[in-house]
């Protein structure tokens, strides 16, 4: 059974929403597809139905994302929670499981509001059990309210580290160390822009205001950390790093890892859209036009699946989206379009003013994001070493799918999500190519894995026959 | 820096041809458009298979199992081969009876390895089968091989013969200049005194700059792979009447397929997958095992595979030139054959015969004349 829709969205976070807002406000037929079970996306889960008893401890930003839920649950958008897309092909059937609606849908048009995946930290024991990622630890706290018993180490770059320890305190967790590992140069170049970011709003306050509650906690707040290993036999018992000039080891069984988070251009991939190199956050982007439409045909890509903007830029994107949407789909005209988009193409472009400043001080040093130890896994699904891919170059391996296909990285379930801009790197690198040379996998369907009973299905009407070659079996020639 | 033998497409048929003639001291080059194993070589489904072969290749099957069987001493890797055997399983007594009527056929030209099974020694070798399955046809020595790191194998111990491989360059035109062939590319021209084409998919073209037609179409047969499962079946699992092919790797993921098509665009080098096809697949695999429908389809995807019209490949020297010889076209079942297509091809050229007959595969077989 088949559905036809005349937008379809996917991703219920902030831009997702405010995409739907936008083009139902319009009169378009738009229907939402989220995984989660309710709007939010990752940065506002739960957030009509906070997991931990005193949500205000998850700070302001999280509690505004209320209102855009509210906005969107008044809407008259078809909402469907639960529901995981695994493929769009370029003609836009949307292949879905879970949720109430049929496995495939026929779109006019499709919005990807994906959103983004935390850049994997592949330093030596970044596999082991006891270290894991700050963004799943916080989705941990938003989701199921669970807060760790031990006391924990965060390490790494980004505003999300410094956010969730903030939160940490707060809940009263105890935090044995903050671990920048972001170079003191860093700073020298992200003052160059920093009349952007004063105009951009609050984040500079912002920013003040988390690094001065870790130092009222006394927080053993450690920069310029390099070299940075965990250790452990089968789990984290110790991190090492030098700082200071000299050798640190910290005893720790909780290490939480972060440095930034890129788009997670998988599905926008599997359409077919092209990709480009973001050399500012250092990641392949989808190439999007002003309105966020891909190259392919009826698809767009907003939010910060199509580039990290933040949860307030992604909201305008979105908007403006949702309005070119409705104007393709012929409910407003291009002149309409425009102006309504106005207030929102303002206010995103002044938020987006804070960008240059956060990718200058939050860059991932090259050490952390182009493993030098021959030992460290790359791709974690499959268990590949840095060595073993620096092998395969040193056949003459140029093309990540070739890598892939003789290594297995990125074959496993993530579907290279956490592996493939290390190995795009790793080879520019070794190779002296440009990395937008590189490229990245091509990704093969399904997105996620998808449970058979998903795919049995689509199996309607006749069994298929295939006539294009004889059955050697029946016909045997002599 | 011209070689004596330049071959076009670096294919499984190409690197073992270039892996041989390298072994005869031959200068070698090897052009492909993209990188060794790209496309139908790198990302089939790794069968290595006797049953279900049209009869005029099992000599050329047999024979390529012994490579397989010893592939380490001859590329330094055993290429994942498991012999771990194939089952050709007959879903109710129809089949049955034409799985007896080819094991007779076969078992009539001399050949033993295969073998019918009834319904109990079927459930004795596969425990998890369904119980409508009534028999089948065994074979023991076939199995399954890594097509990428095979590819990949057979083109790195002919790289340290000396064989030179100019990957990422497109054969754009050959032609002949007196007794010297032209592979012109875009940034290059390649002199070379034998050419030999196997471009798989592509290779009709290069037949026609040979002045030589074949019925050849593009096909993309799709695959999907599940997540890693308990052990589900020991051997490689075929149906009759119905599309299936599947085998458990040893990691516990099992590849599902047998010939489903979905679409191949042989210019811009893509395959799109068509879903109905594979959920019909899928479900033909849950009928055969029910404790698949447990698995999550992890990947699905398709390959570039060239399908001549009678089934069988192109193995041979061109009819209309001379220096020119041809190994393509290979039916989505050319990739058990590639290591001793590439021994032929190189007896062919350095000695003008080979042990094997290769009557049946030659090109001109379409030919009004050739009956």
């Amino acid at each position: 059974m088949k559905e036809s829709r005349e937008l379809v969205i996917i991703g219920g976070g902030p831009a997702g929403m405010s995409a739907a807002i936008s083009a139902s406000n319009c009169g378009v037929d738009v229907l939402l597809l989220d995984q989660r079970e309710a709007p939010g996306g990752q940065i506002y889960r739960r957030v009509e139905s906070p997991a931990v008893a005193d949500p205000t401890l998850l700070g302001n930003d999280y509690l505004q994302g209320l209102n855009l839920v509210t906005l969107f649950r008044e809407s008259t958008v078809d909402y469907r929670p639960d529901t995981v897309v695994w493929e769009v092909s370029p003609g836009r059937e949307v292949y879905v499981y879970g949720g109430p609606g049929p496995g495939v849908i026929e779109a006019r048009r499709v919005i990807l509001a994906t959103g983004a995946v935390e850049r994997s930290i592949p330093v030596p024991g970044w596999t082991l059990p006891g270290v894991m990622t700050a963004g799943g630890a916080q989705s941990l706290i938003k989701n199921d309210g669970l807060l760790p018993e031990v006391p924990l180490v965060l390490a790494g770059t980004g505003p999300l580290l410094l956010l969730l320890a903030c939160q940490y305190l707060d809940m009263g967790v105890e935090i044995a160390a903050v671990l920048e590992t972001t170079p003191r140069s860093n700073l020298k170049r992200a003052m160059a822009h920093l009349p952007g970011a004063i105009m951009s709003g609050g984040y500079l306050t912002k920013g003040a205001g988390m690094l001065s509650r870790l130092r009222r906690a006394r927080v053993r707040h450690v920069r310029g950390v390099e070299a940075l290993r965990a250790v452990g036999s089968d789990h984290l018992q110790q991190i090492e790093f030098h700082a200071g000039g000299r050798e640190h080891r910290l005893g720790a069984s909780l290490l939480l890892l972060h440095q930034g988070v890129v788009p997670d251009v998988n599905l926008a991939s599997a359409v077919g859209c092209a990709l480009e190199w973001d050399s500012g956050s250092l990641c392949f982007k989808p190439s999007v036009d002003q309105w966020g439409n891909s190259s392919v045909e009826g698809v767009a890509v907003v939010g910060d699946g199509a580039g990290i903007v933040g949860a307030d830029s992604a909201k305008w994107f979105g908007e403006m989206a949702g309005l070119d949407a409705a104007c393709q789909l012929g409910y407003i005209g291009a002149n309409a379009r425009d102006t309504l988009a106005q207030k929102s193409r303002n206010l995103y472009r002044r938020s987006l003013g804070i960008r240059p400043f956060l990718e200058a001080l939050y860059r991932p040093p090259d050490a952390y994001r182009i493993p030098v130890d021959p030992d460290v896994v790359i791709c974690r699904c499959e268990e590949v070493t840095a060595e073993t891919v620096r092998a395969q170059i040193g056949r003459g391996a140029r093309d990540p799918n070739a890598i892939k296909s003789r290594t297995r990285c990125g074959m496993g379930p993530c579907q290279g999500r956490y592996c493939g801009l290390t190995l795009s790197e790793i080879i520019a690198t070794e190779t002296g190519q440009k990395i937008s040379e590189v490229g990245y996998f091509r990704l093969r369907p399904p997105v996620k894995p998808v449970p058979i009973s998903a795919i049995l299905e689509l199996a309607t009407g006749e069994m298929p026959v295939e006539t294009a070659l004889p059955d050697p079996t029946v016909k045997p020639l002599s | 820096m011209n070689p004596d033998v330049v071959i076009i497409g670096g294919g499984i048929q190409g690197c073992s041809t270039a892996l041989h003639l390298a072994l005869q001291g031959v200068e070698t080059m090897v052009i492909e458009k993209n990188y060794c194993g790209r496309h139908a070589s790198g990302v089939n489904a790794g069968g290595i298979l006797r049953p279900g072969r049209y009869p005029v290749e099992l000599p050329l099957s047999t024979a390529a199992l012994k490579i397989w069987a010893d592939a380490e001493s001859l590329v330094d890797d055993n290429c994942g081969f498991r012999p771990i055997g194939r089952l050709k399983i007959a879903e109710n007594d129809d089949e049955m009876q034409k799985l007896a009527t080819r094991h007779a056929l076969v078992h009539n030209l001399g050949y033993s390895h295969e073998r019918l099974i009834d319904r109990a020694e079927l459930r004795d070798l596969e425990p998890h089968i369904a119980t409508h399955a009534v028999g089948g046809i065994h074979a023991t020595g076939c199995g399954h091989a890594d097509p990428f790191r095979t590819v990949s194998a057979f083109k790195h111990k002919a790289l340290t013969l000396g064989v030179k491989f100019r990957e990422g360059i497109r054969a754009e035109k050959i032609s002949r200049n007196g007794s010297v062939w032209q592979v012109v590319t875009e940034d290059c021209v390649v002199e070379a005194p034998v050419v030999v084409n196997c471009a798989g998919a592509w290779g009709d073209r290069i037949a026609r700059d040979m002045g030589e037609t074949i019925p050849l179409s593009t096909i993309a047969p799709m695959l999907m792979i599940t997540n890693r499962m308990p052990p589900i079946m020991r051997q490689r699992i075929g149906a009759v009447d119905r599309v299936l092919s599947i085998v458990q790797q040893p990691n516990g993921t099992v590849i599902i397929g047998g010939g489903y098509l979905g679409t191949a665009d042989r210019d811009a080098e893509t395959t799109s997958l068509d879903y109905s096809k594979l959920a019909f697949n899928a479900r033909i695999a849950c009928d055969m095992f029910p404790t698949l429908s447990d698995a999550r389809i992890v990947r699905c995807w398709a390959g570039i595979e060239g399908a001549i019209t009678d089934g069988l490949p192109v193995i041979g020297p061109s009819a209309t030139e001379a220096n020119a010889y041809h190994a393509f076209g290979f039916s989505a079942h050319g990739f058990h054959l590639g290591p001793v297509v590439g021994k032929i091809l190189a007896q062919l050229i350095t000695s003008g015969h080979c042990d094997i007959p290769i009557d049946a595969f030659r090109i001109d077989r379409f030919s009004a004349d050739q009956g």
